[in-house]
This record gives C-alpha cells, structure tokens and sequence, in this order.
C-alpha cells in the first residue's frame, strides 16, 4: 500500500544495495529526462551511488537492489525494512537471487574444492536468496535489468498513492503488440518469451534473438509444455538447464523446470 | 576523532561507506606525528563468484552472464568475453562488424565518462554533496551533461537493445546490425555532443586542482593507428610491450584480509595504474585532432600526473569518443552477415579491452563441446587499488595542514579520481561457505 510522506514536506527516498551489479539503481540515473523532475518531488535521503548526504530515516519509499549472500546483510535487511514504510525490491537479485544464486545449485563440496589463498577472509552463505524469503516486501520489480519505464511508473505511482500499473503477463503479449514476426515459430530460433515476465519491451526478438529470461517467470507460466517445444527443435537437456538457469534461476517455476532436465 | 587541524598528535580519517561510488568500499586513515600509518580502501562488497558460475556454462553465454558483473560497464566485459572466446575459436572479427563494436563501446564510454565527470565527480571540485544539489546553482552544466549521457546511452541502446546489459552483442559479431538509416538518426545529437563535449572541457579544465602528482606506471592498451578501445598490445609508461595473452606471466593478483577483491600488481614493479590517464600520456599521438588542439589550448597536454585532472581527460575522451562515433557512423555499410560463425574448439583464450576506467582482462579455457572449463576475469578496479592506497597515503601526508572535514572529503575525491567500480572488483573470488 502506497504511502505518502508526512504532511508538509517530501516524501523521502532511500536506494539500497545488497549483491548486485549497480545497474538497477543505475537506472535511475539513466533517467536522464525525468531525474531533475523526480528529484524536485522526492527527497533521495539515502543514495549512497548518487549523494554524500544523508538524511536520517524513517523513509516513505525505499528501493532495494541487490540479493542476500551474506550473514551480515541477512542482518541489514532486517534494519532496512524497519526505516521503510514503503519497500519496493527492484530487479532479479533482489525478487530471484539473482544470477549469484547459480552457487544454491551447487553442492558445498564443489564450491570449497575451488581452494581459496585465504578463504577466512571471506565470509557468504551458502545461498543466495531474495530478499522476500528474509522480510515482507511491498512491490516486486523484475528484470536484469529493470525497465525504465516501469521504475519511473513505480515512483510515480507511489508519489500518487495508487498501485503500480505493471502487469504480470508475458513477453509474447509485448512481442504481438510491437507487431514482431514469431523467432520461434517462423524461424524455429528457441525462446523463452511464452513463460518470462514482460517489463522489457520484447527487445530481444527485436534483434533477431529468442528472449533469453531476464525478467524471470510470467505469472502462471506453462514452463513444460515450453520445453516440451524446445526438444522438438532438438535442444537438449544441458540447453533446457541452461536456459531456465540463468539471471532468475532461483525463482520458483524456473528452479523446477531447470531441475527437471537435470542428468 | 578531532575536528582540530594540523595540531593533534594522532587523527583518524574514517568514511564508513563512500558515496558516488559504484559499490560498497569503505576509507580509513591513521595519521600519527604527521606521518600515515595505515591507510586501507576497505572493500566490503559481497563476492558474487563469477568465476565459479561460469565452469560449465556454454561459451556462448560469457557475453550475457559477465554483463551482470557491472551494470555500469557491460560492453567492456561482453566485448572482453567475445574477444577472448573468439580468439579459443581462431576467428578475427573485423570491417564493419569490428567497427560496430568500436561504436557500441564508444556510446558506453560517453554515458560512463558523463555519470562520472557530472554526477559523481564534478560535485567535489564545486563543493556540493550531489549533482542534484549542484543543478540548483549550475542548472544549464547539469543538464548540458545529463543530454551528453543520454547521447551516449543512446547509441547503446540502438545497437544493443538497451542501456543496462544489452541483448546485440554475441560471440562472432551481432544478433542484428543496423541499417544505414538506423545509424543516421545519431548524427544530429552526436554533433551537438562533440560540441558540448568541447565547452565541457573547457569547462571542467578551469577548475581548480589540488596539487598533487605521483610517478605512477601506466598500463593501457596500444594500437598502431587507433586511440584503443577493444584491442592492441598491452604496454606500459616502464617499457612493458607484450601480447594480451601474456598477461598472467606479467601480472598477478594477491589478497588481503579487508577486501573482498583481489589486487593485481605487476610482477617485479608493484602498483600500477591504468584508466583515461594512461591511455591518455601513452596515446596521445593517436587521438583526433579536435582533442589534441583542445589539450593544447587549455594546457593539458601530456605529461600529465594529476589524478585529480582525469575529470579532464574524461571529457577529452568523450570528445574523441564523439567524433570517432560520427567518424564509424559516415562510413558505415550494412555487413554481409551479422556474424561470423564460431564454432568451438578446446582450448584457452585471452580478451583485453579498455572499459571506461581501464583494462579488463579475460581469460577462459572451454571444451570441444564449448563448455567453459576455466575462466579468470580481472577488472579494472581491482588493477588500480593499490595505487588509489599509495595515493591516499601520499596525498594525506602533504595534505595535513587541511582542517578535518576538508581533509575527509579530499581523501574521498582522491579515491572518486578513479571512478572505481567496487561491485566489478569484488566479483572475482572463489568461494569460501559459511553454512548456514
């Protein structure tokens, strides 16, 4: 549920990171049009990428990137929710786990054979995990990366007290919509378009390439009867484990379909 | 702590997590009896194992999943895993396809170079804490700057689909290359841009610098005939001249107990620095004439050992990166094919590109199949780590007569000099579990 800062002043705006790349709070910075906008009607009171300012929290809207790896930030997240009244997960990392969560596929023994100079120093968990298995989070934003588009809708749709207007379905109803010729159908190149959320625009058919998961599952994907198709076409179970197994390899329906072409 | 200047015996300068950095780093000084005893850039970034989640992967998929290290330089490592896959296939990716990459990765150095110039550096130099804050009173600079960002944002997003991790660029060339017309419509903001680059070089050369230079080794990339970019050989301001595939005979990483990224140091020599100063005093000759008029009329030519002036070769790259973008763009011809095919063979290759704050080095083995066996993936950041420590230790101890915030927020430029990129950096350990 949107909430809108305290009467008489702006609604302040904190960015968090947990293991991530950068590119989803990117993203708000490569709002080159709407940044000086969003600035002028939202405090960005905790931005460490953007501001040495810091302003004290509790914060109407926090933005988090970024998956949890680590004892310590399974710890922060906690802290995190506390100072929000409104807390947005933004890309795979933080709704998935990220491309980082390949190592939860792994058994401990393979990881600790790979003989670090000093592994004492580093300390990580097992898995890499969302940040909704760790506290209750208020949106989801998909995508590796986000969209623009729907970073600012969320925003703005914040700023205005309503639901975001992001809708679960999947590439394929974008890809029709920008009128693109099937890859699959017509070319028979594999896809993944029938059970990924949409976000992206269908960007990949665009550039005569099947869509290759970035926003991770549509709701209610029929990943079976996908793969079911992609034999067809003579893809094996190594490409099956591959594809499902990529930036969301941790989100549920495609755990399950990666794992089940598993030798 | 003290916020006394100059007199106290002992002061600590401690900046738990530094701001307009990509990442999570941390700065702490000990300063006793005017000298530096311990100075370390703490990272604290948790490792994502990249090396690790690549065994197995298909040699194909490098340029998607190394992408994800840094959303800030994607190109610079899909174009290090292309090359460094490309050359295990004995492939050479040239005319147009290899122009094409040369303008992508112009496009990333234009909206990289302009998020640091204008809103993580440029706020130091004018004292202000963000570049949100800096518009109030510079309005026309920021936007000027936020326009030459998008411009380059703009080519990335032509050619490879979008700004943050691109879907075009693959192993032998593109999924789709654009059509002449395609291309065009860039012409007239690039224009505008090789043009507001300009007064930006202007303007960010009259700043003023705080003084301080160092005998740094610089290590960047050569070419013949080009300002480097995607290849040539590997060289250094100490006489270094080698093959990328030599890189590992003359470079190797070490570890220490607060950061969670590797250091490189070059074999026998120690710290070493690469970015837009190196390629700047070791390719000047190379870059296009409007850069080199301009360095000469604002007396910035090379030598230059400022790290604090880099704000200034930034801008005088995305000049060059401008004008070299205009330059592919006229001459531009649909290539026959997208790609060249790439078809696996075992083996182990090398990939060495220049992403916007230096090189990026790759290295993979992979299968007859094309499964990756092996990969080793150097970025930028972790190459310039030592020398951002031997440039705090040097600064701080010529600086002490600054007052404490003062002194903190210089320290915290020194380390903004370099545009580190932490989450790249941190990106490269193996893996140790703590089960849970």
């Amino acid at each position: 549920m949107p909430v809108s800062g305290r009467r008489g002043r702006r609604p302040k705006l904190a960015v968090w990171k947990f293991a991530s790349c950068d590119g989803c709070q990117l993203t708000l910075l490569h709002c080159e049009d709407q940044l000086l906008s969003v600035a002028a009607a939202i405090d960005f009171a905790y931005f460490p990428e953007a501001t040495r300012t810091v302003i004290k929290g509790p914060y109407d809207l926090s933005l988090v990137e970024g998956s949890i790896t680590t004892p310590h930030d399974a710890e922060r997240i906690h802290q995190v929710r506390r100072a929000s009244k409104y807390l947005v997960t933004i890309g795979a990392c933080a709704t998935a786990g990220g491309i980082q969560a390949l190592r939860n596929f792994k058994k401990v023994r393979d990881f600790t054979q790979i003989v670090y100079a000093a592994p004492q120093y580093i300390e990580t968990l097992s898995k890499s995990t969302p940040i909704s298995d760790h506290i209750l989070v208020d949106f989801e934003l998909r995508g590796c990366p986000i969209d623009k588009g729907q970073l600012i809708e969320v925003i703005s749709a914040f700023l205005n007290n309503r639901k975001p207007a992001v809708t679960p379905h999947s590439v394929c109803i974008e890809c029709k919509r920008r009128g693109n010729v099937c890859v699959m159908v017509a070319r028979g190149t594999p896809c993944l378009g029938p059970v990924t959320h949409a976000g992206c625009g269908a960007i990949c058919p665009v550039y005569d390439r099947g869509c290759y998961g970035c926003f991770g599952p549509k709701e209610t994907p029929n990943t079976q009867s996908l793969a079911d198709t992609w034999q067809q076409m003579d893809r094996s179970k190594t490409d099956l484990v591959r594809a499902f197994r990529s930036f969301n390899a941790y989100a549920d329906p495609f755990r399950k379909e990666s794992e089940a072409h598993e030798r | 702590m003290s916020g006394r200047s100059g007199k106290a015996k002992s002061r600590t300068i401690k900046v738990d997590y530094l701001a307009r950095v990509e990442g999570e780093g941390s700065l702490y000084l000990k300063i006793k009896d005017d000298a530096v005893v311990d100075c370390r850039l703490e990272i604290f970034e948790p490792p994502r194992f990249f090396e690790a989640l690549l065994r197995g992967r298909h040699f194909t998929e490098a340029p998607d999943i190394t992408a994800r290290i840094c959303g800030i330089c994607a190109i610079a490592y899909q174009m290090g895993a292309v090359h460094a896959m490309e050359s295990i296939c004995g492939v050479t990716v040239g005319g147009q396809l290899r122009e094409l990459r040369r303008l992508i990765y112009c496009g990333e150095w234009i909206e990289s170079h302009m998020l640091h110039i204008a809103m993580l550096h440029l706020p130091d130099f004018l004292g202000y804490p963000d570049a949100i804050a800096m518009a109030a009173e510079h309005g026309e600079l920021v936007e000027t700057a936020l326009r030459l960002k998008k411009v380059g944002n703009d080519i990335v997003r032509l050619l490879g689909g979008r700004e943050v991790h691109p879907v075009n660029v693959r192993v032998g060339g593109f999924y789709r290359t654009p059509q002449r017309a395609e291309l065009a419509t860039l012409e007239h903001d690039l224009n505008w841009a090789r043009d507001a680059a300009i007064e930006l070089t202007r303007t960010v050369a009259g700043l003023d610098f705080p003084r301080y230079e160092r005998n740094y080794e610089y290590v960047c990339l050569s070419h013949p005939d080009e300002y480097p970019l995607n290849e040539g050989r590997l060289v250094s301001s100490s006489g270094l001249d080698i093959d990328i595939s030599e890189y590992d005979k003359h470079f190797v990483e070490e570890q220490v107990a607060y950061s969670t990224a590797l250091r490189s140091v070059r074999k026998g020599h120690g710290a070493y620095l690469c970015g837009p100063l190196a390629r700047y005093n070791l390719n000047f000759d190379r870059l296009p004439d409007t850069a080199r008029q301009l360095a000469r009329e604002l007396q910035v030519e090379p030598p230059l050992h400022n790290p604090f002036k880099s704000i200034v070769v930034r801008a005088l790259e995305v000049v060059f990166a401008c004008e070299e973008a205009l330059r592919i763009i006229a001459g531009y011809e649909v290539p026959a094919s997208p790609a060249i095919d790439c078809r696996p063979r075992p083996g182990s290759g090398s990939g060495c590109t220049e992403a916007p704050r230096g090189i990026c080095y790759h290295r993979y083995s992979i299968d007859h199949e094309g499964s990756i066996l092996d990969a080793k993936i150097v970025a930028p950041t972790s190459q310039n780590q030592r020398s951002v420590e031997q440039d705090l230790r040097d600064f701080a101890a010529t600086h002490l007569h600054l007052s404490q915030d003062l002194l903190t927020w210089q320290c915290e430029q020194t380390v903004r000099n370099y545009d580190p990129c932490i989450s790249c950096a941190a990106h490269f350990l193996t893996l140790h579990i703590d089960c849970e």
